[in-house]
């Protein structure tokens, strides 16, 4: 997922798709923003964010407001609106997590690489997110690199990773 | 020499503690020492705090050793499990385990046993039954059998299931939808991802004897993006099962991913997510089974909820209201999860206490210090003292002291647990997950959680916990769904039962 230049014939070429789909699946119910949710994902996989440019061609596309379209993107905490780093972490911070320390390793991520969640390292490896909730409860704290779920999360583990993202 | 049979679970969860790695070392082991094994990636049995679990098949069954390290694998050979030799690590027959013997298995019967994504293997377990016995019965007498069985929505609201069925199947239009709610974001919940990575297709065959009875021909399933193993393993099972014909044309499903809004699991914030919207809550009435997706009767329905079908269909209805406890039928699959040992799911009947859930099933906490705190019912839920876990898992015992049932979460916290600070986090969520659209949760959790902060610190503490009851009657009268409306549930009962972690300068964070 990593961050490329923004293409136009790219976006619009992914949105035809998702909207072909969608009528396809829902009929006449499929017309207008059904396919907005997918499309948004495919252009975040394709680009890594969602770019400012694409907002005009999508609401043409799908015949809604810029204004509708600027809304769900950012009510949704998925999009990103500018390019993360290399890798992400998400660390779980929700209720289950939190009884098995999951704060301490946020402080942790703090003190030893100067991290906060919602930032990126300096030299764009890996951005820091917070999530609630990986489903892994029974074996926390949780978290996500990429695509990846780590169950018992400890100090140890986040210095391999750190290590690893920086390779 | 015929190869033996290892199972290994591809559940997320496993593999978040190296049931990858485990297979791979397990696999170079046999492949050096010229041993013939063939590695089947199921679901895990939900003995979760035993994962990575390996399972060996022999002529008695299966013998299962765990928690496996890589490290383990070397000895792992050398003592001879591959016939099912003692190893440190041995522990049985799962079904043997005291955690697991202790289920009745209705909805997970499957999950752990059978590789999720073979339709071979999903039949020959009893798959389809349910759906091909709706067919020859008809679309009355399935809704019928699901009023018999007691059923209701395990979401968390616990209406009753047939109640909507008919609502649907009554409804005049030409399009009707089924929606599965996979928006699982209750934290210590993970029943539902454990069935969609676990059975996929009994999931599917909920839906499909569903839309049968109501007549709809489109199902949608809404997964959160927080699961991508889920979404991967449901999107191939309705791709083969759409390749199979067990549609028969009359019906199909669409995946649709989540992008991170905890309030998308509100029904009606689903259904506008679907539709390409913000995931703001919609105004009842209408009810989604007369206005639900893109204005048409709509049949929405947790995981769990849709995938007690094919049990319900195949074995009947009295058969699985025969379990349970008052106006609880059935099963439930409980969550263990959080600080305590035995982690997990744990299917079973309405009616064990927590004190039963919490230490005799789940043996207390891991830390091994004092329970502290119990969370019943996702971040929306009471918080329970010790003293207090005598109430049974059942949805009117829970109510009745105060708390609720939920997606059936139980976290469990020690003794170093900081309530306050807990109570604070309630707010905190509700303001971060706050769809915005009525004031008393878009505003009532911020200035909630400013007041919480203020009798910490000693600012005029009788006068602001005035204000916060007061406050938090706003936002239970006053909300348009659940999010708002039940935030005070975490404060209100962890205010009631720990008083003394509200003095001021008594909050440790």
């Amino acid at each position: 997922m990593n961050a490329s230049a923004f293409d136009a014939l790219e976006v619009e070429s992914i949105a035809a798709a998702e909207i072909a789909r969608a009528l396809d699946f829902y009929g006449p119910d499929g017309r207008g923003a059904a396919p907005l949710l997918p499309i948004l994902h495919a252009l975040q996989h394709a680009f890594g964010y969602i770019d400012d440019e694409a907002l005009p061609i999508l609401a043409r596309m799908l015949n809604i407001s810029q204004a509708e379209l600027r809304g769900v993107v950012s009510f949704y905490h998925d999009f990103r609106r500018a390019p993360a780093g290399r890798h992400r972490l998400k660390i779980c911070r929700a209720e289950a997590c939190q009884s098995l320390g999951c704060e301490a390793l946020v402080a942790y991520l703090a003190q030893a690489f100067h991290l906060a969640p919602g930032q990126t390292t300096p030299d764009g490896a890996l951005t820091l997110e917070s999530v609630y909730c990986l489903g892994d409860c029974a074996l926390g704290p949780a978290a996500l690199i990429d695509d990846e779920l780590i169950g018992r999360l400890d100090k140890e583990r986040i210095d391999a990773l750190m290590s690893e993202v920086r390779k | 020499m015929s190869a033996t049979r290892i199972y290994i679970a591809r559940d997320s969860a496993a593999r978040s503690v190296n049931a990858d790695a485990v297979a791979k070392a397990i696999e170079q082991q046999a492949r050096a020492r010229g041993q013939i094994v063939e590695i089947v990636r199921t679901g895990s049995h939900g003995l979760l705090w035993l994962e990575p679990l390996v399972e060996v098949a022999g002529p008695q069954g299966r013998t299962a050793y765990g928690p496996v390290r890589v490290g383990d694998v070397v000895g792992l050979f050398e003592a001879g499990f591959l016939h099912g030799a003692p190893h440190d690590l041995s522990l049985g027959p799962v079904e043997e385990i005291d955690f697991f013997k202790r289920q009745h298995r209705f909805t997970f019967a499957r999950v752990g046993v059978v590789d999720p994504l073979s339709l071979d293997d999903y039949r020959a377990h009893g798959g389809w039954q349910g759906l091909e016995r709706a067919r020859t019965i008809g679309p009355q007498a399935v809704v019928d059998e699901i009023a018999n069985s007691g059923l209701r929505g395990r979401g968390g609201a616990g209406f009753p299931a047939h109640i909507k069925w008919s609502a649907v199947q009554e409804a005049q239009s030409e399009r009707k939808y089924v929606v599965c709610n996979a928006d699982e974001g209750d934290s210590g919940t993970f029943a539902d991802r454990m069935l969609m990575e676990g059975d996929p297709f009994l999931l599917i065959e909920g839906m499909a004897i569903c839309a049968y009875a109501v007549g709809s021909d489109r199902g949608v399933v809404y997964i959160r993006s927080e699961y991508p193993d889920a979404i991967a393993t449901m999107g191939a099972a309705v791709k083969s099962a759409r390749a199979a014909g067990i549609f028969g044309g009359a019906f199909d499903i669409e995946i649709r991913i989540g992008a991170g809004a905890y309030i998308c699991g509100e029904e009606t914030a689903l259904l506008e997510s679907i539709e390409g919207r913000r995931g703001q809550v919609r105004a009842k009435p209408p009810l989604p089974v007369q206005s639900g997706l893109f204005g048409r009767p709509t049949l929405v329905h947790n995981v769990l909820t849709l995938a007690a079908a094919p049990f319900i269909l195949t074995q009947g209805g009295p058969a699985y209201a025969a379990q349970g406890m008052g106006r609880s039928r059935g099963t439930m699959p409980i969550q263990l999860a959080g600080n305590i040992k035995r982690a997990g799911l744990f299917e079973a009947p309405f009616g064990l206490t927590l004190r039963e859930l919490v230490y005799d099933v789940g043996g207390g906490t891991a830390s091994g210090r004092p329970v502290g705190a119990v969370q019943v019912g996702g971040p929306l839920g009471a918080y329970f003292p010790d003293s207090l876990l005598d109430v049974a898992f059942d949805y009117e015992s829970l109510a009745q002291a105060g708390g609720l049932l939920g997606h059936g979460g139980i976290v469990v916290f020690d003794d170093s647990v900081d309530m306050s600070a807990q109570a604070r986090f309630a707010f905190s969520f509700c303001a971060i997950e706050s769809c915005g659209k009525c004031t008393p949760c878009r505003i009532g959790s911020t200035r909630g959680m400013e007041t919480l902060d203020k009798i910490a610190t000693g600012v005029e503490p009788e006068k602001n916990k005035a204000l916060l009851k007061d406050l938090m009657n706003v936002m239970a009268d006053g909300s348009l769904c659940a999010l708002g409306g039940l935030t005070h549930l975490p404060v209100s009962s962890a205010m009631k039962h720990f008083p003394q972690e509200f003095e001021p300068g008594n909050r440790s964070t």
